[in-house]
């Protein structure tokens, strides 16, 4: 996917102007830049929730306005918010992501297990971490069929166990030829040999 | 299939917040047998009054449930991340309507014998209700979902909600109490029936896609 001249103002303040970027199979894209930058505007432009001001997107060569259903049906976003219910059990919201996914309902137990959330399965999430929330909501990226990840800060309250659980998630991800765009503060800890770097800067 | 896991969804997570159904239904009873208290016991009298008072709570008590169908999904980022994978949104639409009629709109119709006994209406007045009520808490449900999915950003989205969609219950309001004045009356109500089975099956066509382009619009 590609986007060329990309644009977005918010409250009369230009976030960025005349961005371009690409994103190929098994490359990671990390967006960095200070707080009120612009990464999450861009990245909800990216997935197809906002449009630029300026510009346009392209996904496999062809307008993102044309592309669109085939574009969003293999795109996993998980913005600043969770995405999980408070009141529902971590296998009930992994249930319905499930379901959102066009997947069939399968057995999660294993999973959570694995992310470090065994017999916490059954438990309203308002009952979890902050960190262990956080661990429900990525658990998707284990399930989804998506080849583009977008995440917005997806290490935000996780441990160092889960992060590095996550990066070697990703980094399997790449090698099997998907595409990631992410924003974090933090620096990864992996070595990505794809990994490309985006700076936006803070313009008054 | 989706719907069906989308509906055991909304409805566990009814199960889980039953205040969210049960004020409404309490408040649909407490309105209604509040008016025998108020303007008096006489029988003709309540009866006349029935038909629009049964209605217009129907109407509010709706309303009550309606401001917060979205905003827990909103808050939580579950209906930005439907919308960036858009194949789900409309099942997911069609979940929450059925779920809305289930837990505020199958209530109303299941009480309508007690309603009936609070405000002495016959058997005749009864069927009516009952059936005004079985083809207009559907559409109640459609048109509070509307509302509901284009205030769900709004911080206190209540008035706008209510000025939004009251309106539009306004036929419904005009024909459902009529066909029960018709049926206390002893004449034939088809009419307003079938005039509120159109006024269904139009909202059940448009809404659903309505409400999708509404949660899209929210979130972007």
């Amino acid at each position: 996917m590609q986007g060329q001249d990309l644009s977005c103002i918010r409250q009369d303040r230009v976030l960025f102007a005349q961005l371009s970027l690409q994103l190929h199979r098994g490359q990671l894209l990390q967006i960095q830049g200070k707080n009120g930058a612009g990464k999450s505007s861009l990245l909800r432009i990216l997935a197809g929730l906002a449009q630029p001001d300026d510009g346009l997107l392209y996904y496999k060569a062809k307008p993102l306005a044309h592309s669109l259903p085939a574009y969003c049906g293999n795109l996993c976003y998980i913005g600043h918010q969770s995405g999980i219910h408070e009141q529902l059990t971590a296998l009930e919201n992994l249930g319905f992501w499930r379901a959102a996914s066009g997947l069939n309902p399968a057995d999660d137990w294993a999973l959570l297990a694995q992310l470090g959330l065994a017999g916490l399965e059954d438990v309203p999430c308002r009952m979890l971490s902050a960190g262990q929330q956080r661990r429900v909501s990525l658990a998707r990226l284990w399930l989804t069929p998506a080849v583009i990840w977008i995440l917005d800060e997806p290490f935000t309250a996780l441990d160092q166990a889960a992060i590095g659980l996550l990066q070697q998630h990703m980094l399997d991800h790449l090698n099997n030829g998907g595409a990631i765009i992410l924003t974090t503060h933090q620096s990864l800890t992996l070595q990505f040999q794809s990994l490309v770097q985006l700076e936006l800067a803070y313009r008054w | 299939m989706v719907s069906l896991v989308f509906l055991q969804r909304e409805l566990r997570l009814l199960a889980r917040q039953k205040a969210d159904w049960l004020n409404p239904i309490l408040f649909f009873i407490i309105v209604l047998s509040l008016f025998p208290l108020g303007v008096g016991p006489e029988p003709n009298m309540l009866r006349i009054i029935a038909p629009g008072v049964i209605w217009i709570a129907a109407l509010l008590s709706v309303l009550l449930a309606a401001e917060r169908l979205f905003k827990d999904d909103y808050r939580n980022g579950v209906i930005e991340q439907l919308v960036a994978g858009r194949q789900s949104l409309l099942p997911f639409v069609l979940a929450k309507t059925f779920a809305n009629w289930l837990s505020t709109g199958l209530p109303l119709l299941v009480l309508s014998p007690v309603v009936a006994l609070l405000l002495g209406l016959g058997q005749a007045e009864l069927g009516a209700m009952a059936l005004t009520l079985l083809l207009g808490t559907p559409l109640l449900s459609l048109l509070s979902v509307l509302g509901s999915a284009l205030t769900m950003a709004a911080d206190k989205g209540g008035i706008l909600l209510a000025l939004l969609i009251l309106p539009l219950y306004i036929p419904l309001l005009i024909f459902a109490s009529s066909a029960i004045e018709a049926a206390s009356m002893g004449l034939g109500y088809q009419g307003q029936l079938a005039i509120l089975l159109a006024m269904l099956l139009l909202a059940l066509a448009l809404v659903p896609m309505a409400v999708t382009s509404a949660l899209r619009i929210n979130v972007s």
